[in-house]
């Protein structure tokens, strides 16, 4: 059985660009709010999901890097149902849990929020991406003090030896006080760039 | 009374980042959940916050507040008869 | 055909003691550890949890370091790492993996009142804390994927040791009881009031609790060694972040998978050990994937009674419980159950009995639309 992998497709944003399969979609005013820039490529892209908005801000840079990628490739219904993602990132949920903290720390003004709670989790964006697209295929959220794109490649791979996937959505996606950095790809049986340590870390990191 | 109903249309659309509304996209007789305002769980629990912080008003039966979320009519003349702030 | 994968050795931190043998002697007694908590520093009321002494953690830890030096949950996986590896006499190299599953972490470092900085958060700071500890080789893996993450974490060890990533691996597991969860779960109105009460008509909702658990999982068996790992799934609902599936589908398709993998069907499988959190949703959607997996007979049991939800530690704290079933061919009681409270039947465990236990399903459900299952067989002894 051959089930050597290669990276399909990729999308990457950072520092206000947005890059899918090394091609330019949008780039926004970097001084403004992640939010607003989130906003302005939900509005370029003409995305029609009122959901987007009641995300979190780690659940709107990985849905909105997924969404990008994910119309890129042409994956069937049932693919999907056996499509894997593995997604990771070094600051978990802590952006949320910030904001939820703060809402629990005033004795006169304590009012946590429902709507935030549920976020602090770093897989609740994975779930959304798995929402919007019926992905029902193994899911694993991992933290790394940095990208680390030898256990995504390796991770990948032993999924899809041990049969539970033939297809991996695989990448980091971080969000925290200092900024925001995301990266996708589509590790498949399609496409020619072989899926190495090399590769994924090559994409990830733009000359 | 309007001024309260215009004031529960204000703090939903934006407790609930209801982004794609305007307080006119909104009528007092709206479904708040299912096919109206397409509100779900978590915002019926953001709800029961928000009466609590802006109007006094603790609810714990899940049930009550299916019925006083119905819609911004029915929801105003609960808020009208029980808040303490 | 996949190499095979072994559990070794496993070690227990809970409210019901500090090793595995005084855990599975109080619920064999029915004991619980879920107590009414007043702890105005967590919640302003009343609530029911299962919480560890913050004295009787100290007290063990004096034998590792300086208690001061560590945060709690620190001093609990630290406590649970040091005896595994000294039972199974693990040898650490750079074949040895270490992974760490948590759902919060250390989250109470982000309270103004906690006097660690607000760094130890972070869960690759909680994760090299437990390699410098142990002088592990290699970085840490963390496994957060919510409620699932103990459980999937054995299926990570597995799946990276058959193909050789790495040859043996400890798994740790662990999860606080803090205010930033409680205070979470009290808005979600998801808190019981009283002990949780899973699968019973007269259930509503959870008791959260506290843990560490770890297991030596590796490519070779000791002497000791009577658990194969077998077969394992993690599915994802696709349906809605916070509620469970009304059909059940991502924990069907995890227990699908994982049998398919260990070729064992519904009726050679002896006990299950499922999530029953006891809030009405969660239950009925386990008893609803358990019944189209045909798996509505099996002697099936929630532990969440005795342990309250330990949140990322629950999959493996009860695992490690499961493992003791099978050691000692015994069921152990479903504590909190009375009247059936499901729409579709389950063999709730009522009592303690002997049974043979050779085959045993673990899985687990979260947030994010998450599930997991994992299968253990036992090894046949060579003469």
């Amino acid at each position: 059985m051959n089930n050597k992998l290669n990276i399909q497709a990729w999308c990457s944003v950072q520092n206000g660009m947005v890059i899918c399969n090394g091609k330019e979609i949008i780039t926004v005013d970097n001084k403004q709010t992640f939010s607003a820039s989130a906003k302005q490529v939900y509005k370029d892209q003409h995305w029609e999901y009122p959901k987007f908005f009641k995300m979190d801000r780690l659940s709107k840079l990985t849905f909105l890097t997924a969404e990008i990628l994910m119309n890129e490739v042409t994956i069937s219904s049932e693919e999907k149902e056996s499509l894997a993602v593995v997604l990771s990132n070094k600051s978990a949920s802590l952006d949320t849990d910030r904001k939820y903290q703060d809402s629990i720390n005033s004795i006169e003004n304590f009012y946590p929020s429902p709507a935030v709670f549920v976020f602090t989790l770093p897989n609740i964006g994975m779930g959304e991406v798995c929402i919007r697209h019926k992905i029902q295929g193994e899911n694993a959220f991992f933290a790394f003090d940095d990208f680390n794109p030898l256990f995504l490649k390796q991770y990948a791979e032993s999924l899809t030896q041990n049969n539970k996937a033939k297809q991996v959505l695989c990448g980091w996606t971080e969000i925290d006080e200092k900024g925001y950095n995301s990266f996708l790809y589509l590790a498949s049986p399609n496409g020619t760039l072989p899926h190495t340590e090399e590769s994924i870390k090559k994409l990830y990191t733009p000359s | 009374m309007d001024a309260l109903k215009q004031e529960l249309k204000e703090n939903i659309i934006e407790q609930l980042n209801l982004e794609e509304f305007t307080i006119e996209d909104i009528d007092n007789d709206d479904a708040l959940f299912g096919d109206g305002l397409g509100l779900d769980s978590i915002d019926a629990l953001e709800l029961i916050v928000m009466l609590d912080k802006d109007y006094g008003i603790k609810l714990t039966d899940p049930e009550k507040s299916k019925e006083i979320f119905q819609s911004i009519n029915v929801l105003a003349t609960y808020i009208t008869e029980h808040r303490t702030k | 055909m996949q190499k095979p994968v072994y559990i070794q050795e496993a070690s227990l931190i809970t409210p019901l003691g500090f090793s595995v043998s005084e855990n599975v002697s109080a619920i064999e007694k029915e004991q619980s550890g879920i107590q009414e908590q007043h702890c105005t520093d967590i919640l302003d009321t009343p609530f029911y949890a299962a919480m560890i002494a913050s004295e009787k953690i100290d007290a063990a830890f004096e034998k590792l370091g300086d208690p001061s030096k560590f945060m709690k949950l620190e001093k609990m996986m630290l406590l649970s790492v040091a005896e595994t590896v000294e039972k199974s006499k693990l040898h650490i190299s750079e074949k040895t993996a270490l992974i760490i599953a948590t759902t919060k972490g250390s989250i109470d470092a982000l309270d103004p009142d906690n006097s660690f900085s607000e760094e130890r958060a972070y869960l690759p700071v909680l994760g090299k804390k437990i390699q410098s500890f142990f002088g592990f080789k290699e970085e840490p893996i963390v496994v957060s994927n919510a409620c699932v993450s103990g459980i999937l974490a054995v299926a990570v060890a597995k799946r990276l040791i058959q193909n050789n990533v790495c040859e043996n691996a400890v798994v740790v597991a662990g999860d606080l009881v803090s205010k930033f969860t409680v205070t979470g779960f009290n808005t979600f109105q998801a808190l019981s009031d009283g002990p949780c009460k899973p699968y019973s008509k007269y259930r509503n909702g959870i008791s959260i609790g506290e843990a560490a658990a770890s297991v030596v999982v590796s490519s070779e068996k000791n002497k000791n060694t009577i658990i194969e790992v077998v077969g394992d799934g993690s599915c994802n609902d696709a349906n809605h972040i916070s509620g469970p599936s009304r059909t059940g589908e991502g924990l069907l398709k995890s227990i699908q998978s994982a049998m398919k993998e260990a070729k064992i069907s519904a009726n050679n499988i002896d006990l299950i050990s499922a999530h029953g959190t006891a809030t009405i949703y969660n239950d009925e959607m386990e008893a609803i994937a358990f019944n189209r997996a045909n798996l509505q007979q099996v002697p099936l049991h929630s532990l969440k009674g005795y342990y309250g939800h330990t949140l990322g530690a629950s999959g493996l704290v009860e695992a490690i419980v499961g493992f003791e079933a099978m050691k000692q061919n015994k069921l152990f009681t479903s504590l909190g159950y009375d009247e059936s409270g499901t729409s579709k039947p389950l063999n709730i465990i009522q009592k303690v009995e002997n049974c043979t236990v050779n085959t045993f399903l673990k899985t687990a459900s979260g947030f994010g639309g998450s599930n997991a299952a994992v299968l253990f067989k036992k090894v046949a002894f060579e003469q």
